[in-house]
């Protein structure tokens, strides 16, 4: 038996001087497989054309259509509707500029956090187009890409109490791309290094530990134990630089 | 309105866009992409497979080497690519793996040693060289002789993307995101920037550049089943074609993949059957070496996609409310390799399909995938028809990949063209000065202005968007698939033109205020139908078969007559592309031949013509056998800065002795029309259908000079 699932959607647009934030309601009968994707979509050409949602591979791979369904931020396109009750409720992420309804601009604060991380590999050495390329073990290939198999959809963030209380705060994805290049011997950064840029609260010591981001990914990356690993390696290298410090100081 | 001014644009911010771009910035020039999404979104990362390149590192890869790589390319390609850019490619792939690896790819390494592997439902066992551990591996892909896909796991795109953005952060190139690009803006033969409207708040911007780039990626969503992203409905071929100069090549050669999944579409990637997946019926019974005793899973794709088709034909497929559907087994490969090196597939079955492929099987059908036709290049990525506009990627065709691209090939492509257009680019940089004439730009924002007011205010008609691209969608799914027929494609060019008709007379049903969904589709909903038209016209051209352009009514691929690749462009206000054709190839290195898989018969070129040298074939004689100008005749010369030729007049084209797209244009619109679906053709079978008046084309090139 088929249903007739009831949408409340969040509706802002902030480009229409006529819009106020709202929720709007729409019902829509569902079909074998439905997923979000199909449902949103559906909603747009049906039913009301100014409708504002992301989405780009529709596979679960690029990370654009995060949002907040029934409470909990995930991935709209691999979102069944089987798997949720009949009334189902739709938010945009919460941590990002809104662009309109369901739609936010993660672009802008992820192209500031890899500005801040310094998201690329750090080396002195320059590319030699003849030389043979630089060997790894193959283990160890297999855990940066552990890492890097983050997609950037910003689930972890809207998830996190400490993103939501302090804008600065690097959240999940960024410790896991700052630990990414930690274990990657071909970025030359050192320990101390990467201290300053996570060693404080609105990076590694920030987090309080609730445990949502690692719940939601949808990828399903360790980040805890990737924080805990952080954490540990971060509070090391404090009490190291203070040592040595002070070693410089009586000297 | 703001105004941007940067040394070089680049239209897309996947992986082609940033490596143009990052040689730029690399060289010291500004450099902006601009992008509809986050550059990581980018369809590029949706790649899982990998990249080809030679480098013979694995067991089975040993001995590899570019000659191979290229013997391969061109087969798969059915010689319909450009044998030169073949050959650049496949030297200078392994330089980019590597390149790659410094930037932070993690591919997947040699493990020394005896490990096993599976090919079709059998397992073998392979021992991997000490000397060689560490070293970039490879696995198959179809229509190779060697094991030559560089790969992370399955998520090969994505990690490329994210090496190249981390990269383009670095050196700061700037992505404008959330960024559409309306409209080119040029003088007639320079190409001066773009027109871009804002996916934040619906203003439009003016980016003004020495060099632009179209790296858009391919144009699927004129399919409705696509393995596509939502985003690749081809904005920058819209924009090139709107100009009304720039040619698009090969448009008709659309690829199908053999695995997107059912329902939904998605891709599965064709390390499924690379890494010893096969492919079952109805009757779980594996069909494939049944048609290709030689290759079965992994032919080339086209070919694999035929015969999935063929075999459902049969009446062998599974049925399903979605259609039928055939089996992709990976259950042998065993959980660890599944969990592993198919972590993706894994997801996607598990998410989209709720099957375990380590316990089920997951149902296929062959759905489009890949547009080998693109914004017609030279060698060196600079398009034909306007200085200072290149084009690299999916979005271009360069033409490596002629009738049928091998898998692994896209993805290299993008990076390899990505460096060796930028080197280009860098070239034709450092000599270029420009005009900006403030006349043109105004004139540019002023039309993009009109359009969306007169949508806003359904200035001309009423039409609903949504519709307009469902009966695109209907037209082109019926009549350009797999298996093409005069008569069915003659009926699809006839629906898009009333398509064409509606698409131009489409109103907004709501505001049109901000980032406005239905506006965004609006104003390129026109550009996409034309899009429609050069496959479907080009292909109610192209009377033989070759490579995954398959006409029933004429099986044989003809290299007498259609040794060619098609151009499409689009006078103002007409109702069907201006159709011309160019030798596929200047130079043979391997002159044409059997594949050595996918069957079918070869009508050979005449003894006269075929290539024993590497010289201009003479023209022919013979009405009905002509090999077509190339068009723009100026050769990559590496000293100098890129010349495109200047396009012919539409006029010029349609001179007495080109009789057949070109009437279509000075035509009225229904006399323009495809006659009876049995002769559609007005040039007969045998002959290209239009050959741009060989002596009026020469002058306009030494025109140019």
């Amino acid at each position: 038996m088929a249903r007739i699932l009831s949408f409340s959607i969040f509706r802002y647009n902030p480009s229409d001087p006529g819009s106020r934030p709202r929720m709007d309601n729409f019902l829509l009968d569902e079909s074998e497989r439905m997923t979000l994707f199909i449902a949103l979509n559906r909603l747009r050409e049906e039913q009301d054309a100014s409708l504002q949602f992301d989405f780009c591979c529709r596979a679960g791979i690029c990370g654009a259509c995060g949002m907040v369904i029934n409470g909990r931020p995930g991935l709209a396109c691999h979102t069944k509707t089987k798997d949720l009750p009949k009334e189902i409720a739709l938010m945009p992420l919460p941590g990002f500029d809104l662009v309109a309804d369901l739609s936010v601009d993660t672009g802008k604060w992820f192209r500031a956090m890899y500005q801040r991380v310094e998201s690329w590999v750090h080396t002195d050495k320059t590319f030699d187009p003849k030389a043979e390329e630089e060997r790894m073990d193959n283990a160890l290939a297999d855990q940066i890409y552990e890492l890097e198999r983050c997609i950037e959809c910003g689930c972890c963030v809207s998830a996190c109490g400490t993103a939501q209380m302090r804008p600065d705060f690097l959240g999940a994805v960024g410790l896991n791309r700052i630990a990414r290049f930690m274990i990657d011997p071909r970025d030359e950064r050192t320990d101390s290094q990467y201290f300053d840029i996570v060693g404080n609260d609105a990076g590694v010591f920030g987090c309080m530990g609730l445990l949502a981001c690692e719940d939601i990914c949808p990828k399903e990356i360790p980040l805890q134990d990737q924080l805990g690993i952080l954490r540990r390696k971060m509070a090391f290298t404090a009490v190291k630089d203070l040592f040595r410090m002070r070693e410089g100081k009586k000297k | 309105m703001q105004t941007f001014h940067t040394d070089l644009l680049c239209i897309g911010a996947g992986l082609a866009g940033e490596r143009v771009a990052i040689a730029a910035a690399g060289a010291g020039f500004s450099a902006i992409c601009l992008s509809i999404v986050p550059a990581r979104r980018s369809h590029s990362a949706a790649a899982q497979g990998g990249m080809q390149a030679a480098l013979g590192n694995c067991a089975m890869g040993d001995g590899d080497g570019p000659d191979i790589h290229f013997a391969d390319t061109v087969k798969g390609s059915d010689w319909g690519c450009d044998q030169e850019v073949a050959r650049l490619f496949c030297d200078s792939a392994p330089i980019v793996m590597r390149e790659l690896a410094a930037w932070g790819v993690p591919w997947n390494r040699v493990v020394a040693g005896r490990s096993s592997y599976f090919k079709g439902g059998q397992q073998f066992e392979k021992i991997e060289k000490k000397e060689k551990e560490g070293l970039i591996t490879a696995r198959a892909f179809g229509g190779t002789a060697k094991w030559r896909t560089c790969y992370t796991s399955d998520g090969t795109g994505h990690t490329v993307l994210y090496a190249m953005d981390n990269k383009a952060a670095q050196l700061g190139v700037a992505v404008h995101d959330r960024t559409e690009v309306v409209s080119l803006i040029h003088d007639g033969e320079n190409c001066l920037g773009a027109v871009a409207r804002s996916l934040r708040d619906g203003g439009l911007s003016v980016y003004l550049a020495k060099a632009t780039l179209i790296a858009t990626g391919g144009f699927g969503r004129i399919y409705r089943e696509s393995t596509n992203a939502v985003i690749n409905d081809g904005g920058g071929l819209i924009a090139a074609l709107d100009t009304g100069l720039v040619r698009l090549g090969n448009m008709e050669a659309v690829q199908f993949h053999p695995t997107g999944i059912v329902p939904t579409d998605i891709l599965v990637t064709e390390g499924c059957r690379g890494d010893g997946g096969t492919l079952l019926d109805v009757n779980e019974h594996r069909f494939m070496p049944d048609y290709e005793p030689e290759k079965a899973e992994l032919a080339s794709r086209d070919v694999v996609s035929r015969r999935m088709t063929e075999h459902m034909r049969k009446g062998l497929g599974v049925k399903s409310p979605y259609g039928d559907h055939l089996w992709l087994d990976i259950r042998h490969l065993g959980e660890k390799h599944i969990r592993t090196k198919l972590r993706e597939v894994d997801e996607i079955c598990k998410y989209f399909l709720g099957v375990d492929p380590v316990r089920q099987l997951i149902p296929v059908r062959p759905t489009q995938h890949y547009s080998m036709g693109g914004v017609r290049t030279e060698i060196s990525g600079a398009a034909y028809g306007l200085m200072g506009l290149f084009a690299a990627g999916e979005a271009a065709c360069w033409d490596l990949h002629g009738f049928n691209r091998l898998g692994g090939n896209s993805l290299a492509e993008t990076v390899v063209a990505g460096m060796l257009v930028g080197e280009k680019v860098v070239e034709f940089l450092k000599g270029r000065q420009v005009n900006f004439s403030t006349a043109v730009i105004e004139d540019a924002t002023a039309k993009q202005q009109g359009r969306i007011s007169r949508l806003i205010g359904k200035a001309d008609g009423k039409e609903n968007v949504f519709e307009v691209k469902n009966r695109m969608h209907d037209a082109i799914m019926k009549g350009a698939g797999i298996f093409r027929n005069g008569t069915d494609l003659a009926a699809c060019v006839d629906e898009l033109q009333d398509t064409l008709d509606e698409a131009r007379k489409v109103g907004l049903s709501t505001n049109g205020r901000g980032a406005s969904p239905e506006l965004t589709l609006a104003l390129k909903i026109e550009g996409m139908v034309k899009l429609a038209l050069c496959v479907a016209f080009g292909a109610l051209r192209r009377t033989e078969s070759r490579g995954s352009h398959s006409r029933e009514d004429f099986p044989e691929r003809n290299d007498r007559d259609w040794l060619v690749r098609t151009l499409a462009s689009w006078p103002e206000g007409a109702d069907l592309p201006l159709l011309e054709y160019e030798t596929a190839t200047e130079v043979f290195e391997i002159p044409p031949g059997d594949r050595g898989y996918g069957g079918g018969k070869i009508i050979p070129m005449p003894p006269a013509a075929a290539p024993s040298a590497p010289e201009e074939p003479e023209a022919p004689e013979a009405p009905g056998e002509q090999v077509a100008p190339r068009v723009p005749n100026v050769p990559n010369v590496p000293d100098g800065p890129v010349k495109p030729v200047k396009p012919v007049e539409p006029v010029a084209a349609a001179a007495p002795n080109a009789p057949s797209a070109a009437s279509a244009v000075s035509a009225p619109r229904r006399q323009g029309r495809l006659g009876e679906p049995a002769a559609p053709n007005p040039a007969g079978s045998s002959a290209p259908a239009t050959a741009p008046d060989r002596a009026g084309h020469n002058a306009a090139a030494k025109g140019e000079k």
